[in-house]
């Protein structure tokens, strides 16, 4: 046998509700030295808790239920610890997804790289702080010679997320599995990552376990592709067959998230209803966090504010809703100056301007039930009480699609993550406001739900002519909803227009950088990409 | 609710119990006590007997109706003071999360100064100062104890203060008492209630160490720390009366603990 | 380093504010004594002499701010006045016994701290087995218990029962190391038993945190024995949180002093402070409670400095 890994009939079980419970239901995958198979699912798929129980390892409460782990001829379930120590780090090491609290933070970073193989009896630390340095350079991270001798918190995202790839390379394992290391981080920093993850698995020939949710990023490196659901197997098959010819309807549906939505037709010249004019911040009353801002939005329009973490695009929402008052420029809305201070504005005022969250979960009280959180905007702003309200609400309810009966008197806790956001847009609409600002609204949902609300958005505005101000870093979503883009980076907008200007070269430098490292379902992308990048830098 | 309780520990059971036993005789004393709280009814330290089920102390009065008003006193006293420093410091932590600003540097910094104070050395040096009252006890310990309630519902008021439904409400407008009402005190109750009893213990204990010494409840009142005080040469003969008091106490601060242990076991399974 | 040393200079810097400020309120406080403070504190059958005498031992003659001046002056220059009770130095009856205090609350220290951190260590790297619940529950009674309690359990049993050691902690100056550690093993043991039971309980959670950090799983999965996992990943960063814990520990050592030296007649300053207190004898409680807050500011200086000296977050590679 060729297998350098085979699991067969994996069961996992979780422990909740007082029993344990499966989680991951009779997965089986081979895996041939040198081969990368990508894992992918959305959350709740299981395919983390596989990734670890490849190594033998199941997380507190957790536990591997039945099935066999083989890895290069042993036998890892129902080994001893002992035994499972010796093959952990050595054999198969792993990369998670958060670097930052991965590193221990008591311990400089090449100190971290050389514990296991110095551990495990392979080298002496004087040939493991050699080879760290050798392997920092090979993954481009910057002055490899001393970056390792630094504590964590000195690094940045990226090249930590890239030191963490290094260290799982230190006991040479013969295959590593990475779990999601890119999804923490930015679009621009994404690329150097998989940069690095492509330099390991191709030219140190390593077999790879790639997890993650996206399936435009695995398509970049793995070989093979299995796509999981609710811990149970959908698919499985080379790269690019599955992307062409994908069998399930689940898989069709993941394969479609990025595809372009119809453009609507630009009607004509529309109301300004928001209209900021050279806008500055600042939290600590002497650097301003952003300058310069010029921004309008026209009715029945969707402008899209789009930057890397850190660009300060969030902050132009606070100002705009005065939770942070600006320190100069103007804001108008509707035709009408308003004061910079949230507690200076009229009721009116702030029934209009609506805002939804990132994070749907955070966004509702827990406490309260669906009624309540879309009845209080009608009672505080109209007065509607009683009969009338939930009437409203029943109707509002209809409007984003959720049953009336099944859900107004529920706990907004008992909702699923897409049903929340759902609540959120509906507590907006009770307010009839003309303008919603929607921060990062999909950035925390499974693809396949985030599609379901972006369409859901679109069909209110169009029954509407509501105005929708879109705060976003991820590009897909621009592409799909946007009528007009303003890219922000280090505080400044950098570039602004109608989509079709801003998507069609010439773009600026910035805007350049970050069309061009949204990953594509093509599984040349990367290669394409790198090798341009390499002809034009070197 | 009674889902709950059924699903309830034994150890929290028998915390419940010592509770409601301790809440019953506290309410009912006049009735159960056989003889009155000042009485004098027999010789110093007699042993127990049928006359007097637990024997007398150092005065000769009957120690079972010393410890039955005693209990009552020294349960009642505790409540109200806890009662008292949980309305303020909850009050003020939530005001001081929800406004931020100056508000919150001023009580915050307020806090501070009393905190760095060991608590029993502020209170001794208060109660010298303004002589040891009913009153001036209740304030004192509560003022003083509200300082952790304060620091507590402030920090678990933050917590929510960030979430997005704050924010959502205050965009919509929504005033101070509204915001607290509304958004954080339904969200702050479950780690309060546990606080509520944890300071519950920490004042009981206050109160009887500050009786202990002499400067809590004033004699003839019964209170179980000043009867420990008062009974304490008994041991040195062999009598092991002050331990009666001292181990009612004792038990009470065990029971409440239990309740609480199980109460925070709740809360944190529930988060994760 | 830079900046550790900034915090750490910003933190000197609060702690002597907060000193001041306190020196103030308790300064104040004696001031708010309703009505004139003489004839309150002598009551009504004083002579016009000795109101006259008490007035001018309090400096009451002059405006406060002056008072106060001169108040904080004498008192860091290690005069106290003179107690209203005997007439005799405040300084003179308040050193030896803060000695003796300092005696007893370090000896339970260097028993309580160690011991508590170890089997704080024990029931957070083997949770939940009976060992943990074991001393779970033990603590969660001693934690219950009022110190008295504890104390006279142990005077019940060792004192009075089996006759191994004195009830009474008695010292004096002329006594030698030997007999001063036999006088004071119960007040010791009993604040061990107090101490040591809210210390535990805190290092086992703070461990526990550490324990479930994502670095830590990050070790096993490279394969390091438990042993090097505890002593490398766990310990250094456990370090900060459990300095903290024995700071707020402090409190309770202070607070459990002054009840034991009560019990056991220790000539302790606790024992000065509530005697005083009783008979309202002011400069002794002034003196008393400032020396007492003073010791508690650096014991808590004295631990955040290591916190900060410890948490390797604040560390920087001078690269």
């Amino acid at each position: 046998m060729n297998n350098l890994l085979e699991i067969k009939n994996l069961y996992l079980e979780a422990f909740y509700e007082e029993q344990w419970q499966p989680i991951v239901h009779n997965i089986s995958l081979d895996l041939k030295r040198g081969e990368v198979l990508g894992l992918i699912g959305e959350s709740g798929a299981g395919k983390s808790t596989i990734g670890l129980a490849a190594m033998g390892y199941a997380r507190q409460g957790c536990r591997i239920a039945s099935g066999s782990i083989n890895l290069d001829g042993k036998e890892l379930f129902g080994a001893s610890q002992e035994d499972l120590r010796v093959v952990r780090g050595s054999k198969i090491s792993y990369v998670a997804q958060s670097a930052a609290a991965s590193f221990n933070p008591a311990h400089r970073v090449i100190k971290q790289y050389s514990e296991a193989p110095v551990h495990h009896g392979l080298m002496n630390h004087a040939e493991a702080e050699k080879e760290a340095v050798e392997i920092y350079r090979r993954l481009f991270l910057p002055n490899p010679e001393k970056i390792g001798y630094r504590y964590p918190h000195e690094l940045s995202g990226g090249q930590l997320q890239r030191a963490m790839v290094a260290m799982a390379m230190s006991c040479h394992p013969e295959i590593i599995v990475f779990d999601e290391p890119t999804t923490a981080l930015d679009v621009t920093t994404q690329i150097e990552v998989l940069a690095a993850v492509k330099e390991i698995t191709e030219k140190m020939n390593k077999a790879a376990l790639y997890i993650t949710h996206d399936l435009a990023v695995v398509a970049q490196v793995a070989h093979r592709i299995m796509v999981l659901r609710n811990g149970r197997l959908v698919e499985i098959n080379e790269t690019r067959e599955l992307i062409k010819n994908p069998k399930e309807k689940y898989t069709r549906e993941l394969l479609n998230v990025r595809s372009l939505r119809e453009n609507k037709t630009i009607h004509e010249k529309m109301d300004v209803i928001l209209d900021i004019k050279d806008v500055a911040a600042t939290y600590t009353g002497y650097d301003n966090v952003v300058e310069d801002i010029d921004l309008t939005v026209r009715k029945g329009r969707t402008v899209a504010l789009v930057g890397e973490s850190g660009s300060g695009k969030s902050t132009v929402a606070k100002i705009i809703t005065g939770l942070l008052p600006a320190i100069n420029g103007s804001i108008k809305f509707l035709g009408k100056e308003l004061p910079r201070k949230l507690k200076d504005r009229k009721k009116d005022d702030l029934r209009k301007m609506q805002m939804i969250y990132q994070m749907p979960d955070t966004a509702l009280n827990p406490r309260q039930t669906v009624r309540q959180v879309i009845g209080r905007p009608l009672e505080f702003y109209f007065g509607i009480r009683g009969k009338k309200a939930e009437d409203r609400i029943r109707e509002l309810l209809v409007d984003i699609e959720l049953d009336p009966d099944h859900y107004i008197g529920r706990l907004t806790t008992e909702l699923s993550g897409g049903e929340k956001q759902r609540i959120c847009i509906a507590r907006a609409l009770a307010a009839e406001p003309e303008l919603i600002i929607c921060d990062e609204v999909t950035s925390a949902l499974d693809q396949l739900v985030a599609e379901g609300i972006l369409d859901l958005l679109q069909d209110l505005q169009n029954k509407t002519d509501m105005a929708y101000l879109f705060i976003t870093h991820d590009l897909a979503t621009v592409k799909a909803i946007a009528d007009k883009i303003v890219i922000m980076l280090q505080g400044k907008i950098v570039e602004q227009g109608e989509k079709k200007e801003i998507l069609s070269p010439p773009h600026h430098e910035y805007t350049d950088k970050l069309l061009a490292s949204v990953p594509e379902m093509d599984p040349d992308w990367l290669d394409n990409l790198l090798e341009k990048r390499a002809s034009t830098f070197i | 609710m009674l889902k709950l309780l059924r699903q309830s520990p034994l150890s929290a059971r028998i915390g419940m119990g010592i509770v409601m036993l301790n809440i019953l005789v506290a309410l009912f004393a006049p009735l159960i006590a056989p003889y009155g709280e000042t009485s004098v009814v027999g010789d110093v330290w007699e042993s127990s007997s049928a006359k007097f089920y637990i024997g007398t102390d150092h005065l000769g009065r009957d120690l079972l109706t010393r410890m039955i008003y005693g209990g009552r006193n020294t349960i009642a006293l505790a409540f109200i003071t806890t009662a008292i420093s949980f309305l303020l410091g909850s009050f003020l932590g939530f005001v001081s999360a929800v406004k931020g600003a100056w508000t919150d540097q001023l009580l915050s910094r307020a806090v501070d100064i009393i905190m760095a104070f060991p608590t029993l050395i502020f209170a001794l040096m208060i109660l010298s100062v303004l002589g040891s009252s009913i009153p001036t006890l209740i304030f004192t310990i509560a003022i003083l104890d509200s300082t952790r309630v304060y620091r507590l519902s402030r920090a678990v008021a933050m917590d929510i203060e960030v979430m997005e439904f704050v924010e959502a409400a205050r965009l919509r407008g929504e005033g101070l008492w509204w915001l607290i009402r509304h958004e954080i005190l339904p969200n702050a109750l479950p780690p309060l209630v546990a606080e509520f009893g944890l300071r519950f213990c920490f004042v009981f204990l206050f109160i009887a160490s500050l009786s202990f010494l002499g400067l809590g409840l004033q004699p003839p009142l019964a209170d179980w720390g000043g009867m420990v005080r008062e009974n304490s040469g008994a041991i040195t003969f062999g009598i092991f009366i002050p331990l009666i008091p001292a181990g009612a106490i004792a038990f009470l601060t065990v029971g409440v603990n239990l309740i609480v242990d199980w109460f925070l076991h709740l809360s944190s399974g529930l988060h994760e | 380093m830079k900046n550790v040393l900034m915090l750490i200079f910003k933190r000197c810097g609060a702690s002597l504010i907060t000193i001041f400020i306190i020196s103030l309120i308790i300064f104040i406080g004696v001031e708010m004594l309703p009505g004139d403070v003489a004839e309150t504190v002598l009551g009504q059958g004083a002579t016009p002499e000795t109101v006259e005498q008490f007035r001018k031992a309090l400096k009451l003659d002059l405006p406060p701010h002056i008072r106060y001046g001169a108040w904080l002056n004498d008192f860091v220059h290690g005069d106290f006045g003179n107690s209203l009770a005997n007439g005799r130095p405040v300084a003179g009856l308040i050193g030896w016994r803060l000695g003796n205090t300092l005696f007893l609350a370090l000896s339970t220290a260097m028993i309580a701290i160690p011991l508590a951190l170890i089997l704080g260590m024990i029931a957070a790297f083997y949770r939940n087995t009976f060992f943990d619940k074991l001393i779970s529950t033990t603590t969660l009674s001693f934690i219950s218990f009022p110190e008295f309690f504890i104390a006279y359990i142990l005077i019940s049993l060792l004192s009075v029962k089996f006759n191994i050691f004195p009830s009474l902690a008695v010292i004096d100056p002329e006594m030698g190391l030997g007999s001063r550690i036999y006088a004071i093993v119960l007040p010791s043991l009993t604040l061990t038993f107090v101490v040591t039971a809210h210390m535990m309980r805190q290092t086992r959670a703070a461990i526990i945190n550490v324990l479930a950090s994502a670095y830590i799983e990050m070790a096993e999965i490279k394969g390091i024995r438990r042993l090097r996992i505890i002593a490398l990943h766990a310990f250094p960063n456990s370090l900060s949180p459990v300095i903290n814990v024995i700071a707020v520990n402090m409190a309770y050592l202070i607070v459990g002093v002054v009840i034991v030296e009560v019990v056991f007649v220790y000539p302790g300053l606790g024992q000065l402070l509530v005697d005083s207190v009783a008979k309202r004898d002011l400069p002794v409680v002034q003196a008393s409670g400032l020396v007492f807050s003073v010791v508690y500011i650096f014991l808590n200086l004295a631990a955040d400095i290591l916190s900060m000296l410890s948490n390797p977050r604040l560390r920087q590679s001078q690269i």
